[in-house]
């Protein structure tokens, strides 16, 4: 067999397609993060009960009331935003004149008290999710069969990424929360609401995570701790990305997402940790980040 | 200040929760239970297990020899430095006569050796390492459920001896998934097969797809997954996904009673399996379920119907030779007959292990299942010896 960097060449288009579905999941959750803590100097460590409660917000959602997939992708992103502004409101402004530790003890906090709360309540087997009907079926690349719903993961997920970029980078709501960040009091008194941005800001943050676990739902089974490993290598692809940087979250999300499906192949019992690798060596050659500014 | 504080606040909460286990040796039998409580194998024994060591101890009456039944339980995280140092504490201050293992192999590998030093009873209940009771073996281990053997014995052999040939496999890359590996690869070229390859998988992996991949592109017919909990629920809910099982048959090597009710039928259907025990198997296993369904609203799985003979075997085992003492009880067990909801003339063999029969079963398909929890027909019952193998002699305990 031909072989590229030690990889027979039939495989690589296969591994190029999943690389790029795990990697728009990366992006999503990054982007989440970056969003918070660029525009809030907030380390937000619970992205990943926000990403499991997005994916039980969706299948509770569909037990109890019957509400579907595409329902579910609205309103499930909108309930767990909306929590994430009540937490903003009662814990997180509290802390914004302290030391960022403070804030990221009490995001930990909140994920295991989460975690925890969703462990006692449904145990740890998980449950499953239906695959929407009109993305059940499969799409043969001739080099592997992809399930349509995996297709449809990757263009959501781009779509909302650089939708999301392009609203802070170059709308003038985007404009006006960046220079909330800048100068707090100069923006308040042209008249703007700060405090209320900014709490619609972490809302928006955290409705991403959700947004990320209802993509999941189908994909795997929905149980307390998916996103308790999740969130570890979101951070690291953060930090790669450059802290805060939009794009950088989500070039660096997709770029790892790949790099992560080749190590499977190569050396698979090295794919848990090549991203933390790849992370140690940005933070040596350029410790602002591959996209970070200072 | 306000984090040192912190510290001062967590420190006293986790002083009085350990002080309200503190219990006074001597007068009281003290059973402990050491298990993975909050993570991927929780609903495999964890709080269920727990309910059913209590519901035994009630059974067999609270007391024994004229003393207090009393239970101790620990969630050891998958951290085997954890479960370690827990049991040690127990035995040095607690007094503690008997632990039962929970989850995870390499957690009970430390155990093991804690039970050597401190000569206190270990019954091994949810972890499947053969090497507990092989290399890994003391004088204080019983293998009371299951084991990698038996799992190989009897899923791997009704799948060659059923057409699959050829074996290629996702494993869980830590001893269990390596040492069930490592059992079906014999087996399957006992029996005539041929074992392709495999791919380990680290432990917890958030996306099997590429691994499946891998195992397509090899060509066997069979794909061995040598893992568990929600690594083999993601991996085979994975190979549905991408018409894997098409052109490949799954095979599990270690699937319980609460994967397969999270996978549904619909994904499940077909799948071969091998379980020390099963909730619909007799009126006694049906009576027990009944009892424990009551209490949890979930069937049990074989760890958790398990957990409950070995408690009941110890206690009688303590009855019988009148003492606590371990080396008295550890020589009534492996004399002593096991028969009860769990186990049909069961014995404790001088490596360890607790031969009992073991089913290879087939997971039913929707339209198969009559009523909830009704998901095993079974294929083939395997006596203990054929199922648990000959005494390899790598125990010192058990010449060949």
């Amino acid at each position: 067999m031909t072989e590229f960097f030690g990889i027979p060449v039939a495989v690589i288009p296969g591994q190029l397609t999943l690389g790029l579905v795990n990697g728009s999941f990366y992006a999503l959750l990054s982007l989440g993060l970056a969003v918070i803590f660029g525009l809030m100097g907030v380390v937000n460590f619970a992205h990943g009960a926000f990403y499991t409660l997005g994916a039980f917000a969706a299948l509770l959602g569909l037990q109890w009331f019957g509400i579907n997939y595409w329902a579910a992708l609205l309103l499930a992103p909108l309930a767990v935003g909306l929590l994430g502004i009540v937490v903003e409101r009662l814990f997180l402004r509290r802390l914004y004149r302290l030391d960022p530790l403070y804030g990221l003890l009490l995001t930990f906090g909140l994920a295991l008290i989460v975690e925890g709360s969703l462990h006692q309540v449904f145990g740890s087997s998980g449950q499953s999710y239906p695959v929407p009907e009109a993305l059940a079926g499969v799409i043969d690349l001739g080099f592997m069969i992809l399930p349509l719903y995996r297709a449809w993961v990757i263009i959501a997920s781009l779509v909302v990424c650089f939708g999301t970029w392009f609203v802070i980078e170059r709308t003038r709501l985007g404009a006006t929360l960046r220079a909330a960040t800048e100068n707090a009091p100069l923006l308040q008194a042209f008249g703007v609401n700060v405090p209320l941005l900014v709490a619609a800001t972490y809302g928006g943050g955290v409705a991403l995570a959700a947004l990320a676990g209802v993509l999941a739902a189908p994909v795997v089974l929905v149980n307390s701790h998916m996103g308790t490993s999740l969130v570890i290598v979101v951070f690291a692809v953060v930090v790669i990305g450059g802290m805060g940087s939009i794009l950088g979250s989500i070039v660096s999300g997709l770029a790892l997402g790949i790099i992560e499906g080749f190590t499977k192949v190569i050396y698979p019992e090295a794919s848990n940790i090549v991203v933390f690798i790849i992370m140690a060596l940005v933070l040596i050659l350029r410790p602002a980040g591959l996209f970070g500014k200072e | 200040m306000k984090l040192r504080k912190l510290a001062m606040g967590i420190a006293a909460a986790l002083a009085t929760a350990t002080g309200a286990a503190l219990a006074a040796a001597g007068d009281q039998v003290v059973i402990g239970d050491i298990d993975d409580m909050s993570g991927v194998y929780a609903d495999v024994l964890g709080a269920g297990g727990v309910e059913a060591i209590n519901m035994a101890i009630a059974d067999f009456g609270g007391t024994v020899l004229g003393k207090k039944i009393v239970t101790l339980t620990a969630d050891h995280q998958n951290k085997p430095d954890i479960g370690a140092s827990k049991f040690r504490e127990w035995a040095d201050e607690h007094g503690l006569n008997l632990l039962l293992g929970g989850s995870n192999t390499g957690v009970n590998i430390a155990m093991a050796k804690v039970a050597a030093a401190k000569k206190v009873p270990l019954f091994v209940i949810g972890a499947g390492g053969a090497s507990l009771t092989n290399e890994d073996c003391t004088a204080y281990t019983v293998h009371y459920v299951y084991d990698t053997t038996a799992l190989a014995n009897g899923t791997a052999t009704a799948i060659v001896n059923g057409g699959g040939k050829t074996w290629f496999y996702l494993t869980a890359d830590y001893a269990f998934g390596t040492q069930l590996q490592n059992a079906a690869s014999k087996v399957v070229e006992a029996n005539g097969g041929k074992n392709v390859g495999g791919v380990r998988v680290p432990l917890g992996a958030a996306d099997f797809s590429s691994f499946l991949l891998q195992a397509q592109a090899s060509g066997a017919q069979v794909l061995g997954l040598a893992n568990a909990g929600t690594d083999f629920t993601n991996s085979l809910k994975a190979a549905n996904e991408f018409g894997i099982t098409r052109t490949m048959k799954p095979a599990a090597l270690l699937a319980f009673l609460t994967d397969i009710h999270s996978l549904g039928l619909k994904t499940a259907q077909g799948l071969y399996l091998t379980t020390g025990w099963y909730w619909d198997l007799n009126p006694d296993t049906r009576a027990y379920a009944k009892r424990y369904f009551a209490k949890m609203s979930k069937q049990p799985t074989m760890d958790q119907a398990g957990v409950y003979s070995a408690t009941m075997t110890y206690l009688k085992a303590l009855k019988t030779v009148g003492t606590t003492d371990s080396d008295k009880v550890m020589a009534e067990l492996k004399r002593m007959k096991i028969k009860d909801m769990f186990a049909n003339e069961g014995y404790i063999r001088a490596d360890g292990v607790m031969i009992h029969d073991m089913y290879v079963m087939q997971v039913k398909s929707p339209q198969e299942s009559k009523y909830p929890w009704d998901y095993y027909k079974v294929v083939k019952k395997m006596n203990g010896e054929e199922a648990f193998g000959p005494i390899t002699g790598l125990c010192p305990l058990a010449s060949k």
